[in-house]
């Protein structure tokens, strides 16, 4: 894990860290080019990533088709640091996203002799309560639901 | 206040693991060894209670603390979750540059 200084906020988050064999530059652009982004994340993301700007779009991952695409872009520094805010919708279905809670996402991105350490850092979930849980793990289920129904028909068919 | 603002103390969290072992502890006996005022363990627990993280129970004169456990294991569960939602974008990102 990298030492360099925290810019996450509260205590509440979630680390992943893994090494890619690619360099640097070509992680950056596929964090920050948001069709790229969109690309791999699966969502269709409407406007570039800027400092500042905030992006709205859908999700194109399969079960989660009715998520908006939201985020907020915090900070640009290529190309090691990228960072938006996105929303914990009450309602999924809604929409609009704003004024629901957010957290922060940070993309850090280290040259490796393999290529790239990337340390995601999901953190400020102090924000989101216990309703909101409540409600992501009832669509997380509905999706998972989904996936299952159509690996089944994909099998059995 | 949230569960995981509740949470985000030093304090509270040394709080929930002394109850974390099952253990039902009156005020007294989280307070010893903490190194804060029995009135500041008072107000961490009162806390704890709101965001429904700790049950307490008269027993004669004494207020008894127990940890509720599926409230911290539905939290807990909450962050996995986007933990493994983490790992499987990451497994498409790294074919997106690895291939690319």
């Amino acid at each position: 894990m990298s030492e360099r200084p925290s810019q996450h906020e509260g205590t509440q988050s979630v680390v992943r860290t893994v090494v890619l064999h690619a360099p640097v530059e070509r992680v950056w652009r596929a964090l920050t080019d948001h069709r790229e982004f969109g690309a791999w994340f699966k969502a269709r993301i409407d406007q570039p990533f800027e400092v500042g700007r905030t992006q709205t779009g859908g999700m194109l991952e399969p079960g989660f088709e009715y998520y908006l695409w939201s985020s907020t872009v915090v900070t640009m520094e290529a190309p090691h640091r990228f960072s938006f805010r996105w929303p914990h919708p009450r309602d999924p279905h809604a929409r609009s996203y704003e004024g629901e809670p957010t957290t922060l996402v940070t993309f850090e991105l280290e040259p490796v002799p393999e290529g790239t350490r990337l340390t995601i850092t999901e953190s400020g979930f102090e924000a989101i309560d216990e309703e909101r849980r409540a409600a992501s793990m009832r669509e997380n289920a509905q999706g998972w639901e989904i996936q299952a129904q159509r690996i089944a028909a994909y099998l059995g068919a | 206040m949230t569960t995981f603002a509740a949470l985000g103390d030093p304090t509270r969290l040394s709080l929930v693991r002394r109850l974390g072992r099952g253990s039902r502890l009156n005020v007294s006996q989280l307070t010893s060894g903490m190194g804060v005022s029995r009135q500041a363990v008072t107000k961490h627990l009162a806390v704890l209670h709101e965001a429904g993280i700790v049950s307490r129970t008269e027993a004669g004169r004494q207020t008894v603390y127990e940890l509720r456990g599926e409230q911290l294991a539905e939290a807990s569960e909450f962050l996995a979750r986007i933990s493994a939602g983490w790992d499987r974008a990451l497994e498409r990102l790294r074919a997106h540059v690895e291939e690319g």
